[in-house]
């Protein structure tokens, strides 16, 4: 970290990683439907990189299984994310590249919903009004540099 | 510059006059500015110098510092690469061979650390070929090879640590570390506050892992420098002053409450106490206490398990003294809390606490000397105790292996205490009518008896206490009694080849598998063949294929390990029980006399099936013992392979045939033999109606790979009828499959560890020898039986390395990606399978056929086989990892496609299309690749 700009939170607490999913006899087995879950779309989510700390989502807290919804009967998706600090200024950030993750790799037939888990953020209701919105959504795609460093949360990291 | 074009014919020229070389340097130095010269120039400069040095050392140094001097101006400035390599070899020279210095240290110094961190990277198609590392490697040699530059470097490298670059930091930390290598104390003296705050701050605060690693090293170089200052009466013990600064500054971490930064504290405080014995003492003695006092003040598991793992990680660096006759040991005085705290760490209920627990237990008891017999006794009763209770997976593996690891250690505690109460758990009666619940557990803790009886079986004196409790259990299962199911028959055997890989070897140990182990399996497993022709009522376990297999393992890898003179006996006693009846070796002999186990016993698979441990012992002896009766044992064995019905029997027969063919040298006796077998093979096969044409196909295939594997010529004939067999209609696709089994190592015969004739690179040359064969066969071939051809060649290319894959790919490409649109999901699996490793690591014939690869592979994911459609998705991650201009136009129809397998019914699919899709997006765009 020898940036020069000041972290907001420079020693945050540091969660640990849950393991891989298990894999069961079923998941083999080509008859069974296996329904998407909240461990999947978790699994989704989890090892998205926070924007300013070498470390992913799961590991600061910022997103938990407890916090995961998905019906897939009647394809919809909820996710409540937690600011590490309430002041965060990177929170709008870590909504989108939520939302472009679950974008990208759910079916169309779903619906994505992503926002503060309540009472966590003090501009809560400001970051989830343009999380929900579609267009501004959209509009933040098309700014390049923006496009970049949701990308960047969501490569891959290789250690 | 005339002068200067005389320079290096001069200088290889032995006569000259002694004195010349020191005028010419001396004018040299004076009157040629070095610098100003044209780059060749310089390097011949450079190059005289060397040269001079290795030829006319005395005279040289004969000219003083002011050697010294004049190469430090004619360096002073040098930019080039290629120059500065020379010229660091120069300086090198100087340093090394004690040329004096001279008032001209702090100069040479200067001239050199200019350069120091490099930063330098060679332009693309450097023709140079001059790296990084190397110049990195040549300028820390100069500058760490002498303590007279102790006062330079160490503030230098002070200075470059606090920089912003990861690079330079790294390197410094490195030349720190190889530097106080040569150093005394008083070279150190002045600056170790200094370094160590650095050192602290790059360990405390880096995220990088190599960063970490350098500064603990560097921290280990500098404490063992400490330590090896010989004291004088006067002075204070550096060692100690330099320890005391850093736990006064490092202590207190481990004492937080919320344990924030204890791992970078203990990581730094184990890298000084790793240094040196004494150092050890220092630390442990100051650190130890306060952390079992911690550890017992604390409730909450996760800092219990952190501390924990701290403590096993300090006894872990803890270095013991190499004269330790009467020397105290460093952990004596912590030992007994230590012990008390890792006891009652095992008692606890949280899994990963035991865990760390019994980390702390094999790094305790690693510590020669310091675990007295009734603390490996307590620590034996633990283990015992979660073997037969605990259920856990992760815990029983962990108990498995520490018991392993205090066995080799404490044997005699083990033939004492553990063994015998294992024994007692597995042949208890008692458990088994209790209520429900225990019924169901018994099998567990049978299993994991079973396995731990294994695991502690590496010194001779515990497998033979061991090894009979097995047998015992493979007796048991044999009579019925006690309710042993063939998973611990299995399971019984596979413990028993686990301990003849590992048992030391010793003359000991290969008795007991001569003596006892070997003729006991053969006695049971005889036993459960004629007990099955006879009643019906109880079908002894020994005769199913699964234990038998894993039966042979054992006969096999202890035949392996035989000494000469029992493998010999060894093999005369299989062959005489095979050939000839004779069971007089066998123990609890009741037997009948008229046994027949290679004769043709029509229905009585039981007896036949037998000829794989037959398989097992003489397939798997060294080379050099002999075995007896060849001939007459192979023409029995060609015979049962060739007439018996029961699969496993011909197979066995068909392989035993072949491990021994492989085996005997080469000479009239195996051609002669090898053709009276080839006669009959193709007979057989060439006759349509033949009822036996699978045996005879099954011994071919066998008789083929055990050529293959020793480069005999033959094998040409038999490979050539494989291919021809692609179009049989009957046994078409089993010699596609066929192609597997010649081209992957079995694992019962026929291998290295069976000291088999296994050349090298053997599938490289059967490859070499036959594609175009394939290629030609698929074009010829008739529709149908294309499939084949393509299913052989993925069988074949799949086992190929992927050196010969990548070079050899180009000429079937086209075929491979055929074979991509055959509707056969075994083909597509094999063909997917090969081109994965290709596509990670593309050669230029495939990213010309990319259209066509996209096109093929894009349908694949949405196949009916969910293993199809994860091969094809892996395969389309790996192609997003393409030069970028190539595959960036497909990237809108390939996310398209992948849109499909996001909804997939499996999980499994669905995860590989989200990783794919997710790497097709990254492409092209900002912050992405």
């Amino acid at each position: 970290m020898s940036g020069g700009t000041q972290l907001e939170n420079a020693n945050p607490v540091i969660f640990e990683r849950s393991g891989e999913r298990l894999q069961t006899a079923a998941d083999e087995d080509e008859d069974v439907h296996d329904p998407i879950d909240d461990r999947e779309i978790f699994d989704l989510i989890r090892s998205i990189n926070d924007p300013e700390h070498p470390l992913s989502l799961e590991e600061l807290n910022v997103v938990e299984q407890v916090r995961v919804k998905v019906n897939d009967a009647e394809s919809n998706v909820g996710v409540e994310f937690t600011p590490t600090i309430p002041h965060c200024s990177m929170a709008t950030l870590i909504g989108l590249s939520i939302k472009v993750k679950l974008l990208r790799s759910l079916p169309d037939r779903f619906k994505i919903d992503v926002h503060i888990t309540p009472g966590t953020h003090a501009s809560e209701d400001a970051v989830n009004k343009q999380l929900a919105d579609k267009e501004r959504v959209a509009a933040a795609l098309e700014n390049s540099s923006l496009l970049e460093v949701v990308n960047q949360c969501l490569s891959t990291r290789s250690v | 510059m005339v002068f200067f074009f005389l320079f290096p014919p001069q200088t290889h020229c032995p006569t000259l006059p002694p004195g010349a070389t020191v005028s010419i340097l001396k004018s040299l130095f004076q009157d040629v500015h070095v610098q100003s010269l044209l780059l060749a120039d310089r390097a011949c400069v450079y190059k005289m110098l060397i040269n001079v040095m290795d030829t006319r050392e005395a005279e040289l140094k004969g000219l003083g510092a002011d050697f010294v001097f004049g190469f430090v101006q004619s360096m002073d400035g040098e930019r080039d690469p290629r120059n500065l390599l020379l010229a660091f070899q120069i300086a090198k020279r100087i340093i090394h061979r004690g040329y004096s210095l001279g008032k001209f240290a702090e100069e040479l110094f200067e001239v050199t650390s200019c350069y120091f961190p490099i930063d330098f990277t060679p332009p693309p198609n450097d023709p140079h070929g001059i790296t990084r590392e190397e110049l990195i490697q040549e300028l820390r040699e100069v500058l760490t090879g002498t303590p007279k530059f102790a006062e330079f470097l160490l503030p230098l490298i002070i200075e470059k640590l606090d920089s912003d670059v990861q690079s330079a930091k790294l390197d410094s930390l490195q030349t720190l570390a190889a530097c106080v290598a040569w150093y005394e104390h008083k070279d150190l003296a002045g600056f170790l506050e200094g370094l160590w705050a650095s050192l602290r701050r790059e360990v405390f605060q880096t995220s990088s892992e190599r960063i970490e690693s350098a500064g603990l090293a560097a921290l280990t170089a500098i404490t063992s420098c400490l330590s090896r200052s010989v004291l004088s009466s006067d002075s204070e013990d550096a060692l100690s002053i330099f320890l005391e600064m850093v736990l006064n500054d490092c202590k207190h971490h481990l004492c937080e409450p919320d344990l924030k930064l204890v791992w970078p504290t203990a990581k730094l405080l184990q890298a000084a106490c790793s240094a040196s014995n004494r150092a050890s003492h220092i630390i442990v003695a100051a650190v130890m206490p306060s952390l079992i006092e911690q550890y017992n003040s604390k409730n909450q598991c996760s800092h219990r398990r952190t501390l924990l793992e701290v403590m096993q990680r300090f006894v872990q660096s803890v270095k013991s003294s190499e004269s330790s006759e009467n020397e105290e040991l460093v952990l004596s005085a912590v030992c007994p809390s230590l012990c008390s705290v890792t006891f009652a760490a095992l008692s606890e209920t949280n899994g990963s606490l035991q865990v760390t627990a019994m980390s702390v237990l094999i790094s305790l008891a690693r510590q020669a000397g310091l675990l007295s017999n009734s603390q490996i006794e307590l620590a034996v009763d633990h283990l015992a105790r979660l073997v037969l209770s605990d259920e856990d997976d992760t815990i029983s593996l962990a108990v498995i292996s520490c018991a392993g690891g205090l066995a080799e250690l404490h044997p005699t505690v083990f033939i004492t205490n553990m063994i015998p109460r294992i024994k007692k758990v597995i042949f208890s009666e008692s458990i088994q009518q209790d209520g429900d619940s225990a019924q169901h557990t018994q099998p567990a803790v049978r299993q994991r008896c079973l396995s731990v009886l294994a695991a502690v079986s590496i010194k001779p004196s515990v497998a033979q206490e061991s090894t009979p409790v097995l047998l015992e259990v493979l007796g048991a299962a044999h009579s019925g009694e006690l309710g042993f199911s063939s998973e611990e028959a299995v399971l019984a055997c596979s413990s028993l080849k686990t301990i003849a890989e590992r048992v030391e070897d010793t003359e000991d140990s290969g008795r007991c598998f001569h003596d006892v182990i070997v003729p006991r399996l053969l006695s049971l497993a005889l036993q459960a063949a004629l007990k099955g022709e006879i009643s019906s009522a109880h079908h002894s376990p020994l005769t199913q294929e699964a234990v038998l297999s894993t039966m042979v393992g054992v006969i096999s890898t202890a035949c392996s390990r035989l000494q000469p003179t029992l493998a010999g006996q060894t093999a005369v006693r299989f062959v005489s029980l095979f050939l000839d009846g004779d069971v007089s070796f066998l123990p609890g002999n009741s037997f009948p006399s008229q046994i027949k186990l290679l004769a043709n016993h029509g229905d009585s698979w039981r007896q036949s099936q037998m000829v794989c441990l037959l398989m097992g012992c003489v397939c798997s002896l060294p080379r050099t013992a002999a075995v007896p009766q060849m001939e007459r044992l192979l023409s029995e064995l060609e015979e049962m392979s060739c007439t018996c019905s029961h699969v496993m029997s011909y197979t066995s027969a068909a392989k035993c045939f072949a491990g021994l063919l492989n085996k005997i040298p080469a000479g009239d006796f195996l051609d002669s033999r090898l053709q009276k077998t080839m006669t009959r093979i193709l007979s057989e096969l060439n006759s349509a109606d033949s009822s036996v044409r699978m045996q005879a196909f099954t011994l071919m295939i066998w008789v083929a790979k055990a050529l293959l594997l020793r480069y005999h010529p033959t094998c040409a004939a038999l490979t050539d009828k494989l291919f021809s067999l692609l179009d049989d209609a009957d046994l078409g696709p089993v010699a596609a499959d066929g192609f597997s089994l010649l081209m992957s190592d079995s694992a019962d015969v026929l291998s290295r560890a069976c000291h088999a004739d296994v050349r090298i690179m053997y599938r490289q040359r059967f490859f070499s020898e036959n594609s175009a064969k394939l290629v030609q066969g698929f074009n010829a071939a008739p529709q149908e039986k294309k499939p084949n051809y393509l299913k052989a060649l993925s069988n074949i290319v799949n086992k190929l390395p992927k050196q010969v894959q990548v070079t050899e790919l180009p000429a079937l490409l086209s075929l491979l990606l055929e074979a991509l649109t055959y509707p056969d999901q075994g083909v597509q699996l094999s063909t997917l399978s090969c081109l994965e490793p290709v596509i990670a690591d593309p050669p230029p014939a495939l990213i010309q056929q990319l259209e066509a690869l996209v096109v093929r592979l894009l349908p694949l994911t949405s196949a009916p086989n969910m293993n199809v459609k994860i091969a094809s998705l892996r395969c389309i991650h790996a192609l997003s990892r393409f030069p970028e201009h190539e595959v960036l136009p497909f990237r809108a129809r390939v996310l398209r496609a992948l849109a499909r397998p996001l909804d997939d019914k499996k999980r499994l699919v669905r995860r590989e299309a989200v990783q794919a899709r997710g790497e097709w997006f990254l492409l092209g765009s900002p912050g992405g690749r």
